[in-house]
């Protein structure tokens, strides 16, 4: 227990005190809201989906989580070869531990930028349909970040160098977050790419914030906890069953 | 019992290549060991089932009469380590990588707080305690992770070319405090070195590894004796002879190379 507590917090002590990521991973999202949010905001109200800025900031604090989660997992990677990593797995701790202090700490910091873009996503004028609701959606925030963290950290158990990087970026986080619906509405889709999306763990996250934050959804909550809730345990028991399989 | 580390016909094969093949040494208790060889010839693999993050192909491991295979958690208690590679989280100060460290070996709080002041003045850094470790030179990163491998009371201090790229001021800082330690608490020390006199004059005892096998062992006299040399260099060159190993770039080598390209020098 302490040795997931005291990781969980080496995760929170390092994220606090690099204020250069905090605000550079903030860069993304703003790019995201400016361009897209304003851009496209006349042709999405002119097809008569109403305002484009409230329907995309929940994609736009899905977009956040899901980069810096994956990037907490992934940076186990480097950790390993050169650094903390070994210090941990020569430590009379079970393995276990170890990934689950990482993971929840991973996860918490994706949380704690999530917050940052919806307090950002605010700041430009989004309003959400209940301020009642934000404690729950910051829930869900959590549970997206956890099976992301988690999945970031099956990757890392996976790979030996960063290599694969580009690979991730371009075959795995890209993907996951374009075909999310964090950009597009789900309904009407061609139904290739509606099978596409109902694969993707990230769109029924994104689906929950926009039923908490904007009112509208595809899915249901019911159904979005469900999809989440389960696909983060079973990356959780891989993440876990692949670390304690890691050999230096 | 008399030895500390005990060894036995330990292999290891990666694929149909033996790194190790077949090794059987001893370390005795109290003992300063140096394990040399010539890149590739299987050390790091060697000290990687030592410390358990390797599982043998076949052999057994007895470190501090625990079984590395059986009781894999005792035997991590029983030794602290100094990587090749720095091991420290950098975004800590020293005293948060020291607490950590305390908190993963199940240490108290008020024998971390003690032990922690302790060592931290004894390789001279407690008023750079809370310095964020990322600030510290290559020099005294290797100090702090000497403190942190002594902080939980090991038996065994494995110690990966602890000396490369430090300066001969450090170099000589750090051996005068291992030797120290070694004297006054009687800890066994085990390190690998690519520098002939620093094991020549540190090392009680001396193992040589080429080929995944071990070539010579003994007293640096005893090595010189038997090939006829007057140094340590010429008896390991005799042993191991003058070619250049070509070692195969592994994912971790390719990581270094950029590491020293991102960060500019080794440490």
């Amino acid at each position: 227990m302490n040795t997931i507590y005291i990781l969980w917090l080496r995760e929170l002590k390092r994220y606090s005190r690099s204020k250069s990521r905090i605000i550079g991973s903030l860069g993304q999202p703003i790019l995201f809201l400016v361009a897209l949010g304003y851009g496209l905001g006349s042709v999405f109200q002119r097809a008569g989906e109403g305002n484009y800025f409230q329907f995309l900031a929940p994609g736009i604090i899905g977009m956040s989580i899901i980069f810096t989660a994956i990037f907490s997992g992934i940076q186990m990677i480097w950790d390993r070869q050169f650094g903390f990593l070994k210090e941990t797995l020569v430590a009379p701790v079970h393995r276990i531990t170890i990934m689950l202090g990482r993971t929840l700490g991973g996860a918490t910091v994706a949380t704690l930028q999530g917050l940052l873009v919806l307090v950002i996503v605010l700041a430009f004028g989004f309003r959400p349909y209940s301020w009642a609701l934000i404690p729950v959606a910051i829930l869900f925030m959590l549970l997206v970040a956890l099976l992301f963290a988690a999945l970031g950290a099956m990757v890392a158990s996976l790979l030996d160098d960063m290599q694969g990087f580009q690979l991730i970026m371009n075959f795995l986080v890209m993907p996951l977050f374009f075909l999310s619906g964090a950009l597009f509405p789900l309904q009407g889709l061609p139904s290739a790419l509606d099978v596409v999306v109902r694969f993707d763990p990230l769109s029924y996250g994104i689906d929950a914030f926009r039923i908490l934050l904007a009112n509208v959804g595809a899915f249901g909550l019911g159904m979005d906890f469900a999809v989440l809730a389960s696909v983060a345990a079973i990356f959780l028991v891989l993440s876990s069953w692949f670390f304690s399989k890691i050999q230096i | 019992m008399d030895n500390i580390i005990h060894v036995r016909n330990l292999t290891k094969t990666f694929g149909d290549i033996a790194a190790v093949k077949d090794i059987s040494f001893d370390v005795k208790k109290g003992e300063i060991f140096a394990f040399l060889g010539p890149n590739g010839a299987g050390k790091s693999t060697t000290i990687k089932m030592l410390t358990t993050v390797l599982r043998p192909t076949s052999g057994d491991i007895l470190l501090a009469g625990h079984d590395a295979a059986k009781d894999p958690d005792d035997v991590r208690r029983a030794f602290g380590i100094v990587f090749q590679d720095p091991s420290t989280d950098d975004d800590l100060t020293a005293y948060e990588n020291m607490d950590l460290h305390g908190i993963l070996y199940g240490l108290s709080s008020a024998l971390r707080k003690e032990r922690i002041r302790t060592l931290l003045e004894f390789v001279e850094l407690w008023d750079r305690k809370d310095s964020l470790v990322k600030e510290f030179s290559g020099g005294m990163k290797r100090r702090l992770e000497i403190a942190r491998g002594l902080l939980h009371h090991p038996s065994v201090i494995f110690l990966d070319e602890p000396t490369l790229g430090l300066d001969p001021q450090t170099r000589n800082h750090m051996w005068s405090y291992l030797e120290d330690l070694n004297k006054k608490e009687g800890i066994t020390v085990f390190f690998t070195t690519h520098y002939m006199e620093e094991a020549e004059r540190i090392a009680q005892r001396i193992a040589i590894i080429d080929h995944g096998t071990i070539v010579a062992s003994g007293t640096a006299a005893e090595l010189k004796a038997n090939t006829g040399k007057d140094s340590l260099e010429d008896a390991f060159l005799e042993l191991t002879g003058h070619a250049i190993r070509e070692e195969e770039v592994s994912g971790t080598d390719r990581m270094r190379a950029r590491s020293r390209m991102w960060h500019g020098g080794r440490r």
